[in-house]
């Protein structure tokens, strides 16, 4: 029995056909127990109970709240957001890169210098990776909330929230970067008898500069969203007003941060975009 | 710097053996060109003296001692006195010409002093006039990736004449020139060599070059020594049989035939000029 009649010797088949379908029907099998598990039912969402109880929530933004005084504590709310995030992510780098650093074997010298001390190296390096593991892997919404029991209710708590969590992440990008790069530039250096800083300042540094400064930069704008998060557990910013608001259940007040806080990510995008392209 | 190697070898990574028994000494102020085709072992070998590789067996002496078992302070000293010309040169791209020049010196500089010249360049002048040695001074604030190919070799030749080291190595250190420019350029290292009376290792391309600039000659091939002679010695035949199956005529310069002075008003100039 053939599957191509001698009669019809029509086009060809796409070979592609059975493993396409194969993995279409996997990946539906995969995807719908993880929908129940999830519980996503959209038909809930149409339920005409439902609807009506999002919609008088909604409702409830309508008018915006526009007073003098409103308008200067959500200006100055915004500013305190934009601050928070901008003094967090400073730390963040200030933090992120040495330990980036310090993790980077591109650096090593000891792949040209007599090993003698060739455990050392490792020993560092080790608990100094799993310390970023940590830093990043516990939500920047969890440090906020540590720090708020630490220096109270305010911004302090988000700029050490997003320090800690953002230097965990910046610093495993920014040593694959580092690890990426071309590095003969710092083997020269340390070749000609410059000490490891140096072979990384004037090797590794100037090769990486831009990714790492478009990392960074779209980690602020991710800072920037993330301080309203962590607003909402008593860090500060526009989230903190947010989530007052939200309790007095003064729904104009809530829209009016809405549109401040979507003028803020915008004007984010902007300067980022601008920052990027600048560089590259 | 003196440099003594016995039965020097080196095996690379997969197996290949890039030096197969290298025995050379070299006394300090000696100024020595290193020829052969490519694959020979040349830029192993300035590896090995530049102590960027460590030889697998034989012995190694630099000024009288072994650099591998140096403590790692001296070792780091040692090395802020050997100046190596990489034949691609290893400088970042967004880098300007006199960081790249500076950065030469990091080794004799304290570790203060090199990150601060980060912020503002510690020497200028210096910079400078080692760029303009190579007629690249008007370019000391470009950025290395404005140059080309050859401009840029020319940055590392700077680099290392800045650096002022008792050893200099370079490893095909004008391969990306035009023969005047390379000429000049082996002829600037010459002349640094010979006017502070430290040694000279260079691996060259051209033939010619080796022959018109250095007193003595070392052929390689498949990682051992063809020979070693001064260059009113160095035969055609030995030339043809250095290269031999790789190439039917020997490289030069443009792949000019091999034009050599008659070896008898050559051999009458003191060796010292």
């Amino acid at each position: 029995m053939s599957l191509h009649p001698v009669a019809a010797p029509g086009p060809p088949r796409d070979p592609a056909l059975w493993p396409r379908l194969g993995l279409g029907v996997a990946a539906l099998a995969v995807l719908w127990p993880a929908l129940e598990i999830a519980e996503f039912r959209p038909a809930t969402l149409l339920d005409p109970k439902n609807l009506e109880v999002m919609g008088r929530f909604l409702g409830t933004f309508f008018p915006l709240v526009l007073t003098p005084e409103f308008l200067a504590l959500v200006v100055r709310s915004t500013v305190e957001t934009l601050a928070l995030a901008t003094a967090g992510i400073a730390l963040a780098i200030g933090l992120g890169l040495p330990l980036a650093m310090m993790v980077s074997e591109s650096l090593s010298v000891s792949r040209i210098g007599p090993a003698r001390r060739a455990w050392l190296a490792p020993a560092v390096r080790t608990p100094l990776r799993a310390l970023l593991i940590v830093m990043r892997s516990v939500p920047e919404i969890v440090w906020a909330l540590l720090f708020v029991r630490a220096v109270g209710l305010g911004p302090a708590a988000g700029v050490l929230a997003i320090a800690i969590n953002y230097a965990g992440m910046l610093g495993k990008v920014y040593f694959e970067i580092f690890e990426a790069g071309d590095t003969r530039p710092a083997r020269a250096i340390l070749e000609s008898g410059g000490a490891r800083v140096h072979a990384f300042a004037y090797g590794i540094l100037p090769v990486a500069v831009p990714e790492i400064v478009s990392y960074s930069v779209y980690r602020w704008e991710c800072a920037i969203r993330a301080s309203v998060v962590m607003g909402f557990v008593g860090a500060g910013g526009l989230g903190q007003q947010m989530e007052l608001s939200m309790r007095m259940l003064a729904g104009g007040e809530v829209a009016t941060m809405l549109a401040a806080f979507l003028l803020l990510i915008l004007l984010a995008d902007t300067v980022s975009a601008v920052l990027r392209k600048a560089l590259v | 710097m003196n440099v003594a190697i016995d039965n020097l070898q080196l095996v690379l990574p997969g197996e290949h053996r890039a030096l197969a028994g290298v025995t050379l000494a070299i006394g300090r102020g000696e100024r020595l060109a290193v020829i052969g085709p490519s694959g020979a072992g040349k830029t192993s070998l300035l590896r090995v003296l530049g102590t960027a590789l460590r030889p697998t067996a034989g012995a190694l002496a630099i000024d009288g001692a072994d650099p591998w078992l140096l403590p790692r302070a001296r070792l780091r000293r040692l090395r802020s006195g050997i100046g190596t010309v990489h034949q691609s040169p290893p400088l970042p791209p967004r880098q300007r010409l006199v960081t790249a020049v500076l950065a030469g010196r990091l080794g004799a500089w304290g570790f203060w002093r090199g990150l601060a010249s980060l912020a503002y360049p510690a020497d200028i002048a210096g910079a400078r006039a080692a760029l303009a040695r190579l007629d690249l001074d008007g370019r000391l604030f470009d950025r290395c990736d404005r140059l080309s190919g050859g401009q840029l070799q020319r940055v590392g030749v700077a680099r290392v004449l800045y650096q002022q080291p008792a050893l200099i190595l370079a490893d095909e250190p004008v391969s990306s020139l035009d023969p005047q420019l390379a000429d000049h350029t082996v002829g600037e290292l010459h002349r640094e060599a010979q006017g502070r009376g430290v040694t000279l290792v260079a691996s060259l391309h051209a033939v010619d070059l080796a022959l018109k600039w250095f007193p003595r000659i070392v052929g390689l091939r498949d990682g051992a020594v063809a020979f070693d002679a001064p260059p009113v010695r160095v035969s055609d035949r030995m030339l043809r049989d250095l290269y031999g199956a790789e190439s039917p005529i020997v490289p030069t310069q443009d792949n000019q035939p091999l034009e050599r002075p008659e070896p008898k008003p050559r051999a009458a100039q003191p060796l010292c000029r």
